[in-house]
């Protein structure tokens, strides 16, 4: 095993950071997440994960986000266990009816202000489950949702470009977590 | 007394075949038929493959493990009731629990009939039976087992979890440190799959079927498909059939690295998290090259396939062959020679043989607790008939076992896909000299002519990653799909983790039940 580390010591890390010709996206996308993530929460920025009903595809690629080539947490943004650490909802899924409550009372224990993402087309308008007596559909059906990153499941790189867009329109429109306005008198 | 019975022996004696289901036979019984049925499964070690409703009606699917024969007997039940298996096969529980909240069939005797699916809030109960029901006008709260002793106390979980993971409530009773009972409770996934395909075309019932379990998309597709084909009689052409199981075999691989990291992980052992997740990014990426989607969805579908490997896939694909082969190898000398992490893995949740074999388990649960049944084999499936490969068994039945069954079957998968990419037949050409997709015509419902009209009945058992899948279904003769029931090996996986943790540390959990990685969503469906 030492021997492994020692050699990953000289080869350098697999994080993909030098714009692959394949993956442009990534690099340039990585780059642009850190501004943006420093400039609003001061590097930081928690995540609690959600599975309102999902396949459990998106969880796969919401996990890949965690392994070294993608590598999440040198933005500052990292996955955490409880929903009251959480800046983030990353919600998947079609909204089981026998998750509605779930999935309200974790949005309930998330403190102000707080940002609601819809992760893969389940979450965004029901995908495939659209109409079940069992689903209640879209995440925004139950609560207020930021922002839509589309996918069955969504990439690795859509989802860290759907992060970066909803750190930037919240910069943009001065909101700090849906529906509160950041107001001199506060709440 | 054990096995002395065979099972179309009893079948023939009891029931009447039903014409039109392949390639297992159907048999209707009687309740008088049922009841004897009950009685020989107590003397004879079949295992049940399967419980599944439709309106007033009960069917089941039982194996005779050494010959491999398969049938399936149904019951007409008008008054919404029959005789319960559970007594003498406890995996056939749930399976009744969840046809009694979905069809409203009531299982007489059963061992436990508290509901399963049903948690209240869908606004209609029965909703897949003839007469859907009001919802309860006043539902309690669900009943948990009771647990007696000095000293105990609960400690509720879920279903929101801590990682990312999926939903679902486990009450622990411990005395301490130690757990004396885990309950599960599970259904908050239920999207009503069964209900949603029923009506629609094959194809589209098989993005539904991709859909119930992500991590097994590709095989719940295959089991779907090979379903239709033996209903509709459908002969796939054989490339698809090759490309179907290089798709499955690639999978199979990148769960099971992903598996063996996560289960190190939990035992705070996060380099090798680290190590095997580039290993499952690999895989996909290059899945994603040659099938055009990182988990494969939608490319397998009744008939054969929807994408054709490219000139570039055979190089590539054995390329990622032969670099797993290289990188594999030294991380499991790794976990072999870390005592630190053996010590959190050998002799952790452990399921006895009888235990596997009582409930049926199949996958690497079975396997690494002496059952040694593998869907590949028994009752087998093309291409594997004509593959070299292994069906490694340990007895141990701990969680470094079910590590090692994995780490086996990485290495019998990547032998697999060499194989297959080397073996594979060629691209069909047309007399125009095009190249058509390797996809049988089936009927889509909109008048395209199909190779045989329906109705027709199909069963089929596939393996994947975690165990055997069985997916039932019935096709109309118009070409829409009337019932289907795909049964996730989380089935008689889910019942054993509650049996694996008992005396063990409730630290030790993530470990037993990562070392399981049940489906929830393709259990709740």
């Amino acid at each position: 095993m030492f021997k492994h580390i020692l050699k990953s010591l000289t080869v350098g890390p697999v994080t993909e950071t030098a714009p692959a010709p394949a993956e442009p996206a990534l690099a340039e996308l990585a780059d642009k997440l850190q501004k943006a993530a420093k400039a609003r929460l001061g590097r930081s920025l928690s995540i609690r994960e959600v599975d309102a009903g999902s396949c459990n595809g998106c969880e796969l690629e919401i996990h890949a986000l965690n392994n070294p080539i993608y590598d999440l947490e040198r933005f500052g943004i990292r996955f955490v266990a409880s929903p009251r650490h959480a800046d983030v909802l990353l919600v998947t899924g079609p909204v089981t009816k026998n998750m509605r409550e779930a999935l309200f009372r974790t949005w309930d224990a998330t403190p102000d202000p707080k940002w609601i993402v819809a992760c893969g087309d389940c979450a965004i308008d029901g995908g495939v489950f659209k109409g079940s007596y069992a689903c209640v559909g879209p995440v925004e059906a139950v609560v207020p949702v930021d922002l839509r990153i589309p996918g069955c499941p969504p990439r690795p790189t859509e989802l860290l470009a759907g992060l970066l867009a909803l750190l930037e329109t919240s910069a943009a429109s001065g909101i700090v977590g849906h529906g509160k306005r950041a107001t001199a008198d506060g709440p | 007394m054990y096995g002395e019975q065979p099972l179309f022996g009893l079948m023939n004696r009891i029931g009447t075949l039903v014409e039109e289901h392949r390639p297992w036979p159907r048999y209707r019984v009687t309740r008088e038929g049922w009841g004897q049925f009950i009685e020989e499964l107590a003397g004879n070690a079949w295992s049940l493959v399967g419980l599944w409703g439709e309106p007033r009606k009960v069917h089941a699917a039982i194996r005779e493990d050494l010959s491999g024969d398969i049938a399936v007997i149904s019951l007409e039940c008008p008054q919404g009731r029959f005789p319960s298996l559970s007594p003498v096969r406890p995996a056939a529980n749930r399976l009744e629990r969840a046809a009694h909240d979905l069809y409203g069939l009531t299982a007489e005797r059963t061992t436990d009939p508290r509901p399963w699916l049903d948690h209240d809030a869908w606004g209609v109960r029965r909703p897949l039976s003839d007469r859907p029901g009001a919802p309860a006008p006043n539902p309690g709260p669900y009943t948990f087992l009771p647990v007696e002793g000095e000293g105990l106390h609960q400690i509720p979980v879920g279903p929101v979890h801590a990682g990312i993971i999926e939903p679902g409530h486990f009450r622990f009773t411990a005395n301490g440190e130690t757990v004396v009972r885990l309950e599960e409770r599970l259904g908050y996934v239920h999207k009503g799959i069964e209900r949603l395909m029923r009506g629609k075309t094959v194809q589209d019932a098989a993005r539904l079927a991709a859909r119930v379990s992500g991590d097994s998309t590709v095989a719940h597709s295959l089991a779907f498909a090979r379903a239709v084909e033996a209903a509709l009689g459908i002969r796939v052409p054989p490339r698809a059939v090759w490309l179907r199981a290089l798709m499955a075999e690639l999978e199979r691989i990148a769960n099971h690295v992903g598996d063996i990291g996560a289960v190190c992980n939990d035992a705070a052992f996060a380099f090798m998290l680290a190590e095997m997740s580039q290993l499952r990014e690999s895989v996909l990426r290059a899945a994603d090259t040659c099938f055009g989607h990182r988990l494969m969805m939608d490319r397998v579908v009744p008939g054969g396939v929807a994408v054709d490997l490219h000139d570039r896939g055979p190089t590539l694909l054995l390329d990622l062959a032969a670099d797993l082969r290289r990188r594999f190898a030294p991380l499991v000398a790794i976990y072999d020679g870390k005592a630190s992490l053996q010590d959190r893995t050998m002799t952790t949740g452990i399921v006895s043989t009888g235990l596997v074999n009582r409930f049926g388990t199949g996958g690497y649960v079975g396997r690494a607790s002496g059952r040694g049944l593998d869907a590949r084999r028994n009752p087998g499936y093309a291409p594997y008939d004509d593959l070299e490969f292994e069906v490694p068994v340990l007895t141990d039945g701990d969680v470094n076992a079910r590590v090692w069954i994995r780490i086996r079957e990485v290495e019998q998968s990547i032998d697999l896909i060499e194989q297959i990419v080397k073996r594979l037949p060629g691209v069909p050409r047309g007399l125009d000299g095009s190249t058509p997709l390797p996809l049988a015509s089936v009927m889509d419902g909109q008048g395209g002519a199909g190779p045989r009209e329906g109705p027709g009945e199909g069963l089929a058992l596939v393996e994947s990653f975690r165990g055997e899948i069985m997916t039932w279904v019935r096709v109309n003769g118009d070409g829409a799909v009337d019932r289907c029931h795909p049964r996730d090996p989380s089935w008689f996986q889910w019942p054993l983790l509650e049996a694996a943790i008992e005396s063990n540390i409730v630290a030790d959990f993530p470990l037993c039940n990562k070392s399981f990685n049940c489906s929830y969503s393709g259990h709740d469906l």
